[in-house]
């Protein structure tokens, strides 16, 4: 593959206490590209998924095997200051999870923990982040109220708004949209159709027209494997493994 | 029977229950502020003891409840955020945890005799509000660790990992979003513990006496509500001995009510949950 790989992942398997959920995962991630993860409930996803910013650590019980880099570095590694890897691998999770308080230190909170305290960046911060996000003319009168009062689709974009103020290098999106109505998930597609020329993303997603839709390379799980990987369209048209072209094509799942 | 009127039945019975229990409370404090309500006067509630008043005890009440909890909610809080938030949940902090627990069941009196041996005699801080507000704050310890655990526990896992993928630091997580989300929790059971400190009188007439002067340092004794109403109780003959009793009742009453209503006033606003 090219040089332009962000995530270089190899002969990972992951175990939360006995049990194995992901097994000798290898697979490169492209820069600025957007990377879709598919395959059934449970296969996974979200696990590997939370390897890339050590989301995992959080709990007591699992151990990894492999190795994951990011741009040729470790991101296992005893020295790798954690805090400093997710603020370059961004995460927005399935749920619309904005902190109640204001719209705007939702934004600014990323940056503030970083030590960022002058009032005039901030402000452009917010300004920048939630017309990246595609919500600035929807809040801009309210800034200050809760982020806890505004809609499923609009508490999301709030969510990528706060990503993006971290000016993360990637950005890791698990089932964004399953939690929004249609109007609100196209929105929400809308925006990572923009996002993706500054960032590289990676989604996991359930709705196999939405991979169609956004995404550039298709990975396909099922049961803690990586079964295929490749080009979206290839993979939709194309697919080279059976269980690929049984997943696709709805024969189970 | 039919379905009707068993509903009927268990609804009367429920009813009945409320009612008995509402019905008791209100006999008791009514009965209470009657029987005491002629005593109450400015002089008796701000005049010294040879005034006949109340003042010292009310100031002593609230030194060795300021002592207390000057120490047990940050002692108590830190521990609760270390058993939470740090302490992987091995058989040791269960054990930890049992421990606290088992504390918070152990008879008030049986603190007292612990603070009496420990910091009247050991330490030499003689029979004063220091001693009784270390006593207390040792009792009250584990119900606040208790409390605190409950309330962080009930903080969404949706917010501390939207905080450290943000690439906020632990300690920052915890400052930021889990505290302030348990706030309204921690402080009603801070509320509590006032009322508990409050309330309490064995182990104080133990660790901070009887003297009827308002403390003038943390090392003189002094004596509460609680263990004035006691003492006035045991000593009372006369109808008049019996009003001043129920008066003083009065005041620890509306001293609760008083610390209850802000509890839940403040608590109410601490809730940013509720957009
Ligand atoms: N904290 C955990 N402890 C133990 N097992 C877990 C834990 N989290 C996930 N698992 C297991 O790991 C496997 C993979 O889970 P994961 O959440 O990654 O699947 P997924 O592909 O994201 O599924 P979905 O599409 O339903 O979100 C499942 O069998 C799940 O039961
Ligand atoms: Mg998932």
């Amino acid at each position: 593959m090219a040089e332009n790989n962000k995530f270089k992942v190899e002969n990972l398997d992951l175990f939360y206490g006995d049990f194995q959920a992901l097994k000798s995962i290898t697979m490169d991630i492209e820069a600025n590209k957007v990377t879709a993860f598919i395959g059934p409930s449970g296969c996974g996803k979200s696990t590997f998924l939370r390897t890339l910013n050590r989301m995992n650590d959080l709990i007591d019980t699992v151990r990894i095997d492999g190795t994951i880099q990011l741009d040729h570095q470790d991101i296992y590694k005893k020295d790798v200051d954690v805090t400093d890897l997710r603020r370059r691998v961004g995460m927005v999770f399935q749920k619309p999870n904005p902190f109640p308080m204001s719209i705007y230190d939702n934004v600014v909170y990323g940056p503030r923990a970083q030590g960022i305290k002058d009032k005039k960046v901030l402000d452009e911060i917010v300004e920048s982040s939630l017309r990246a996000a595609a919500l600035w003319d929807e809040v801009k009168d309210k800034l200050h109220k809760s982020g806890l009062a505004l809609s499923g689709g609009q508490q999301q974009r709030l969510c990528i708004a706060r990503t993006i103020a971290m000016k993360p290098e990637i950005i890791l999106m698990d089932e964004p949209t399953s939690a929004l109505d249609p109007i609100a998930t196209l929105k929400v597609e809308q925006l990572m159709e923009e996002l993706k020329k500054e960032y590289t993303i990676v989604i996991v997603t359930h709705s196999m027209q939405q991979a169609a839709r956004i995404s550039d390379v298709t990975a396909f799980f099922l049961m803690g494997e990586l079964i295929e990987m490749g080009d979206t369209n290839e993979i939709f048209s194309n697919p080279k493994k059976q269980q690929t072209e049984d997943y696709i094509t709805g024969r189970f799942g | 029977m039919s379905r009707k009127t068993k509903d009927m039945l268990i609804k009367s019975l429920i009813l009945l229950s409320t009612g008995f229990t509402v019905g008791i409370l209100v006999i008791i404090i009514g009965y209470i502020t009657f029987r005491g309500f002629g005593a109450l006067s400015f002089d008796f509630i701000f005049g010294s003891a040879d005034q006949g008043g109340i003042w010292p005890m009310i100031v002593s009440t609230m030194y060795i409840v300021g002592i207390s909890l000057a120490i047990s909610v940050p002692v108590g809080i830190m521990a609760a955020i270390y058993l939470t938030e740090y302490a992987k949940q091995t058989r040791f902090v269960g054990l930890i945890r049992l421990a606290t627990q088992s504390l918070s069941g152990i008879p008030s009196i049986i603190f007292g005799l612990f603070g009496l041996a420990l910091f009247v005699r050991a330490f030499g801080f003689n029979v004063s509000i220091l001693s009784a507000g270390l006593t207390l704050a040792i009792m009250n310890l584990p119900v606040i660790i208790r409390a605190t655990e409950e309330a962080l526990k009930s903080v969404p896992q949706s917010y501390r990992e939207g905080s450290l993928g943000l690439g906020a630091t632990k300690i920052y997580t915890i400052w930021k979003v889990v505290l302030p989300s348990a706030l309204p929790g921690i402080l009603t059971a801070v509320i509590l513990a006032v009322g508990r400190i409050v309330g309490e009188s064995a182990p104080v007439l133990l660790t901070a006496g009887v003297l009827k002067d308002v403390p003038m340092s943390m090392f003189d004794g002094g004596r509460t509500l609680t263990v004035h109403l006691y003492l006035l109780a045991q000593e009372a003959i006369s109808p008049h001995d019996f009003q001043i009793a129920f008066a003083t009742a009065t005041v620890l009453i509306v001293i609760v009510l008083i610390i209850n209503l802000v509890a839940r006033f403040v608590s109410a606003k601490l809730d940013k949950t509720k957009a």
